[in-house]
């Protein structure tokens, strides 16, 4: 199944991509040090297990212990990255607070397994506060990546910053949207389709459903405005603010609980200054279910004819 | 030969002898800055902090290979408060030995102060890492030796932990990945003062049997007596002696050591006010003549 708005559907995962990137960049960065709770496998960083064994730290299955660790990994010089699922990030996030955030930590957190995306393994398994807790604490990058390009550039960057990050990856194959050329830059958006009649703004995979849910707009004559935001926090404020005044109207897209997300981050930066009609895509403050992602999306309210949706209904309050 | 032999011990004897003299004085600056800065304060945790002190005084005084100037110095020992509400102990043995002034010290817990209530590394460099969630530093102090190792550095790792802090599951995930990893230049010491905030330790959750949990995790365990300097220091030998696996010291010791009002009562655990009697009462008893009492509280 095909779709002219991206390069192509099924490239490879999030997870992946980030752990093909990882190994590929560890001799670069030699301080470079990969943690592990026994799920490699499902991680992406089995990829670093092969070709630099000696970087995989093993902590069993026991995240709190891994993610304080880090912290002190961190403290005598080198460069950790934490690896584990969503919702066993949050599980630790305390750990991450006091001993990575408070204690000024320059250790990177990476959770595959968020949101709906995770399909089948169910409710229990899909972290859907992620983004809005680790936002929460001070001095926390959060960045979600939207395809295995960008994923693999994100990567690079993170790396390359100082200062703790999370960042999610995903479990099922990620549609590809960008090509070679693409550009990531911590703390910044990109317009990926020019509109003035709405923005979409989105991010992680959402992103590629805002570019299907765009071609079906157009089809009807509503020229929307497309925005990829990786990074929620710190947000693209400048950006979010201009598409505020060109376009008068915003959706925000993602895979996550409607509260405290992207919406709420896009929504805090325009309440002071800049404020326009909204319309949140999320998961309405409910747990999620078995299934597979693109069901899931449908039944939960998150698919690309949802983000159309909400796009024609925030028309008709910026008409009124 | 037999008397060269003498003399030598004799040297030893005397040098060691010194030391301890020397560390116990450290141990009684610590207790009385300790309570002057929580009388100061207003608030504090006075009962962790007195049955710390010795094994604080050692700490510094004779085991840790880090010195004021060499605080930034990667080949440093390593020393994690992960019991932080001792923080009043830490910062005024701390003080004894120059990592910062002692009357600075006494703004514990004062806005603007870089000595908050619980250690923080980012307003004091020389406390390695920020504590005060239980069982926190623990893993920070193993993934400091865990990355010493890795970066063929031979310096060692301390951490202080409280007894109620075992009932951390965090300290067991810690403890397990620690000996798998084989981390000999680890040492953990364990505050045994069977008080915890509310009541007993065997009244809010049994640790016992304590030892034999930490050799069924294959540590390599001694038990001290932890107000006795020598057997302070014995132990660190013990532990720095020890290959291919953690130490772990469990010091037994009396809550509130020093201040007989507070020993062995769980109400001076948490975060009290002292009055001005109360300070006095407990600096006269550690030993303080009016001059020190007046130098510590009239600041």
């Amino acid at each position: 199944m095909s779709n002219p708005a991206l390069i192509a559907t099924a490239g490879d995962s999030l997870r992946e991509a980030f752990g093909k990137a990882l190994s590929s960049l560890a001799d670069e960065f030699p301080r470079l040090v990969v943690l592990d709770a026994d799920i490699a496998g499902g991680t992406g960083v089995h990829h670093i297990r092969k070709s630099h064994p000696e970087r995989l730290v093993q902590f069993g299955i026991a995240e709190q212990n891994m993610m304080a660790a880090a912290g002190g990994m961190a403290a005598v010089g080198l460069l950790p990255v934490v690896t584990s699922f969503a919702v066993f990030c949050l599980r630790a996030i305390e750990q991450a607070r006091l001993s990575i955030c408070y204690a000024g930590r320059n250790a990177k957190i990476v959770a595959s397994h968020p949101g709906l995306d995770v399909g089948p393994d169910g409710g229990s398994a899909q972290a859907l506060e992620d983004i809005a807790a680790f936002r929460a604490i001070p001095g926390m990058t959060v960045i979600s990546p939207a395809d295995a390009t960008e994923m693999a550039l994100a990567t690079r960057a993170m790396l390359e910053f100082h200062g703790p990050i999370y960042m999610r990856t995903g479990r099922s194959p990620a549609n590809r949207i960008f090509d070679d050329t693409h550009q990531f830059e911590i703390g910044k958006g990109q317009v990926l389709r020019d509109g003035r009649d709405l923005t979409i703004i989105a991010c992680g995979v959402e992103v590629s459903r805002a570019l299907i849910a765009f071609e079906q707009l157009k089809a009807e004559g509503i020229h929307a405005r497309v925005v990829n935001m990786p990074t929620i926090k710190p947000i693209d404020t400048a950006l979010i603010r201009k598409c505020s005044r060109e376009t008068g109207a915003i959706v925000t897209a993602e895979d996550h609980n409607i509260y405290g997300g992207l919406g709420g981050a896009v929504a805090e930066a325009l309440a002071a200054t800049t404020p326009c009609p909204m319309e949140f895509v999320g998961v309405k403050d409910v747990f999620g279910a078995s299934g597979e992602p693109d069901e899931l999306a449908e039944y939960f309210g998150i698919s690309a004819s949802h983000i159309a949706e909400a796009a024609r209904q925030v028309l008709k309050r910026k008409r009124k | 030969m037999n008397l060269h032999i003498h003399s030598v011990d004799g040297e030893i004897a005397t040098l060691s002898s010194s030391l301890e003299a020397q560390l116990a004085d450290a141990a009684r600056f610590v207790r009385m800055h300790a309570v002057a800065s929580i009388y100061h304060a207003g608030s504090g945790h006075p009962g962790g902090a007195l049955s710390s002190a010795d094994l604080l005084a050692c700490l510094y005084g004779a085991e840790l290979n880090v010195w004021p100037r060499g605080v930034n110095d990667p080949t440093r020992d390593r020393f994690v408060l992960s019991k932080g509400h001792a923080a009043p102990a830490l910062y005024a043995a701390g003080a004894y030995y120059g990592f910062c002034k002692p009357k600075d010290a006494l703004t514990l817990r004062k806005l603007n102060s870089p000595f908050q209530g619980h250690p923080h590394v980012r307003d004091l460099p020389w406390v390695e890492t920020s504590t005060g969630s239980l069982g926190q530093g623990f893993s920070v102090a193993l993934g400091m030796a865990l990355g010493l190792k890795m970066l063929k550095k031979s310096a060692r790792v301390y951490a202080l932990l409280g007894d109620g802090e075992l009932q951390e599951g965090e300290v067991w995930e810690a403890a397990m990945a620690a000996a798998h990893h084989g981390l000999e230049n680890l040492c953990v010491l364990i505050d045994y003062n069977k008080l915890q905030s509310d009541a007993p330790n065997d009244k809010i959750v049994r640790l016992e049997p304590l030892a034999a949990k930490w050799r069924a995790f294959e540590w390599g365990v001694v038990e001290i007596d932890g107000h006795s300097i020598p057997e302070i220091l014995k132990a660190f030998r013990r532990a720095t002696a020890t290959t291919g696996r953690p130490s772990v010291i469990i010091a037994h010791t009396t809550k509130g050591k020093g201040v007989p009002f507070m020993e062995n009562i769980p109400a001076w655990h948490g975060s009290v006010k002292l009055m001005r009697k109360q300070a006095e009462e407990a600096l006269t008893a550690l030993g303080a003549n009016d001059a020190e009492i007046k130098e510590f509280l009239d600041v």
